[in-house]
């Protein structure tokens, strides 16, 4: 899938982050193609949570750098990275139960209505956000969500889940990264979910999905970044190696 | 194949599916939260006018209904923005109570021009909010405990600077001076209104388009609603709750000069419940003490229902401790089925 000449969209090298005594991260590195679901997997306490989140701009690395299209990036915080066009979808679903779809996946980042509305009165535009929410979801084929304003606490974990996915669709327009996107889920939401997963990289968007569901991982993945003791032990592929294999390497029986 | 999943989760939801009788009305309350005090309203008004002996429905009530409203029900505009957020507002009593002795005493005492006065007041308003704002927002303390600390601050200050003493009538610059503006009547026919009930029902207006149609309105909700996921939406959490206090603070200083035309005068023992009959307004109106629900329209209807409580029972001939009954007995039904329809979906 990727073409390993090809510029990297998003990468990283020698990122290191310490925290107190403990270094989560000792040198770690992160190439993502576009066009592709890129994995991570490790242990617990393997860094690769400290490592999304100093792509997702929660934390920041004590030392290397941050390229996207190569070039250099910082990210102080969430916000930066979101501008720089890097969505990420948290493990902890992170929607307001009680606020409708249209105004979560639009949440923080409201539209104005045109003229003086929304000049002078500040009015959003909240017709023109509940077309575009209902077209976010129906480009991920998640259309069967009749009613853009019930709440998204009324709706079953998947379809929250869905909303959360077509807001970093909606706005990511380089990367997207999913933290244990199907952990809530049961099995059947889980599939949709991973659905998602392969429009999102069929449109184009490189996905970085974090898992401990191997299964998943070697079903949805094209490549597999295995990080051990805060940085990269290896790559591999749902080709190139098995699921136990991959396990081995990840926990430090095997070496790649 | 994909859409079959779909379809068949939602049915698998008894959140998505309501059933019986009860979850339906869940979900429609769920989903407009002033049904609930507008059908109190509604019914308390039918049964005192049954009770009242033919005095309940005149026009005149309905006018003393309102008027007694005025202060309540603008103060609980300020009340309900900080519950929105999930907090509380426990000094908003003594608040209104300093900013309007600080704009009498501008006023009358330092000889300030009317307008000035007011802006003095709304500015020390919205510096005692943001005092409040500062504790809860950037130090992170809770909102009951600051509040409650500043409740007796803002009380005592009130009483230092006004040393007790009542400001008159005449001092502020008699009836036709703008400090007392509010309390100018207005006659429609037989109904005998203040302009300081108009300028509470602006309030709520004003309100209602704000949290409904900004973006500032909108993370006041999510904010209450959930701080985290606000914070990751990337919503400035700490500012909009440090806003959120001031604004309060600014409708500290709407609601004193309500009050000043309310009772004419300037005193420190005015309107001594207002503190605890915000929160009765803004519970019964359907806002959730948790944060992020209800409508703005429903502690209107509220703050009606405890004034019509108090005054129904009064033309009933009900004791006045009786009266305090039934509206905490209200305020426990507001609590309970708030934490019913809060379960919806799960």
């Amino acid at each position: 899938m990727s073409d390993l000449d090809q510029q990297p969209v998003l990468a990283a090298h020698g990122l290191v982050k310490r925290f107190g005594r403990v270094v989560a991260l000792d040198g770690s590195d992160l190439e993502l193609y576009k066009g592709e679901v890129l994995a991570i997997i490790g242990d617990n306490g393997a860094g690769k949570s400290t490592l999304i989140k100093c792509l997702s701009g929660a934390l920041t690395p004590d030392e290397g750098t941050i390229e996207m299209g190569g070039q250099k990036v910082t990210f102080r915080n969430p916000q930066d990275a979101q501008a720089a066009g890097i969505e990420t979808v948290y493990q902890t679903l992170a929607v307001a139960p009680a606020l409708d779809i249209a105004t979560n996946i639009f949440l923080g980042r409201e539209r104005l209505r045109p003229g003086p509305l929304g000049t002078i009165f500040r009015m959003v535009d909240r017709p023109g956000m509940a077309r575009d929410a209902q077209r976010a979801l129906a480009e991920l084929g998640i259309d069967t969500l009749q009613d853009i304003t019930q709440a998204v606490e009324t709706l079953s974990g998947g379809q929250r889940q869905a909303v959360a996915v077509a807001r970093a669709a909606a706005f990511g327009s380089k990367v997207v990264i999913m933290d244990e996107p199907t952990a809530a889920l049961g099995v059947r939401e889980s599939g949709q979910v991973l659905q998602l997963i392969r429009d999102l990289r069929d449109r184009g968007l490189p996905v970085i999905l974090i898992s401990h569901n191997m299964p998943q991982v070697f079903e949805v993945a094209d490549r597999i970044h295995i990080e051990r003791l805060g940085r990269r032990t290896a790559i591999v592929t749902p080709q190139s190696h098995t699921m136990s294999e991959a396990v081995a390497i990840m926990t430090g029986a095997a070496v790649a | 194949m994909q859409e079959e999943q779909v379809v068949e989760d939602a049915a698998a939801q008894p959140a998505a599916a309501p059933h019986s009788l009860l979850s339906r009305v869940q979900h429609v309350l769920h989903r407009y939260p002033t049904i609930g005090p507008a059908v109190v309203l509604l019914v308390s008004i039918a049964v005192f006018t049954a009770l009242g002996n033919g005095r309940f429905q005149r026009p005149e009530t309905l006018g003393i209904i309102l008027q007694q409203t005025a202060v309540l029900a603008t103060l609980a505009v300020g009340q309900t923005l900080v519950i929105l957020t999930a907090g509380i507002d426990l000094a908003i009593g003594t608040g209104m109570l300093l900013t309007h002795i600080i704009v009498a005493k501008a006023a009358v005492d330092y000889g300030v021009h009317p307008i000035l006065a007011l802006l003095i007041g709304a500015v020390a308003g919205m510096l005692l909010g943001a005092f409040n704002g500062v504790l809860v927002a950037k130090f992170k303390l809770p909102p009951f405990i600051v509040t409650l600390g500043t409740f007796y601050i803002f009380g005592s200050l009130a009483l230092l600077v006004s040393k007790a003493q009542t400001t008159s009538k005449e001092a502020l610059g008699g009836p036709d001076s703008l400090l007392l503006w509010a309390g100018k009547g207005i006659s429609i026919g037989s109904l005998r209104i203040t302009t300081g009930v108009l300028v509470a029902f602006f309030l709520y207006v004003v309100f209602w388009y704000i949290l409904s149609y900004t973006s500032w309105g909108r993370h006041v909700y999510a904010t209450g609603d959930d701080p985290d996921a606000a914070l990751l939406a990337g919503i400035n959490v700490k500012r909009v709750l440090f806003s959120v206090y001031v604004v309060a603070g600014l409708i500290y200083a709407i609601g004193g000069w309500v009050q000043l035309g309310r009772s004419l005068s300037a005193s420190v023992n005015a309107a001594t419940d207002a503190n605890l009959e915000t929160i009765t307004a803004v519970v019964i109106g359907g806002v959730s003490l948790f944060g992020g629900r209800g409508r703005i329209w429903g502690v209107l209807i509220g703050a009606l229902i405890v004034t019509v409580f108090r005054i129904g029972l009064s033309l009933a001939g009900v004791s006045v401790y009786l009266q305090n009954f039934a509206i905490g007995a209200l305020i426990l039904t507001a609590v309970a089925l708030d934490q019913w329809i809060r379960r919806v979906g799960k």
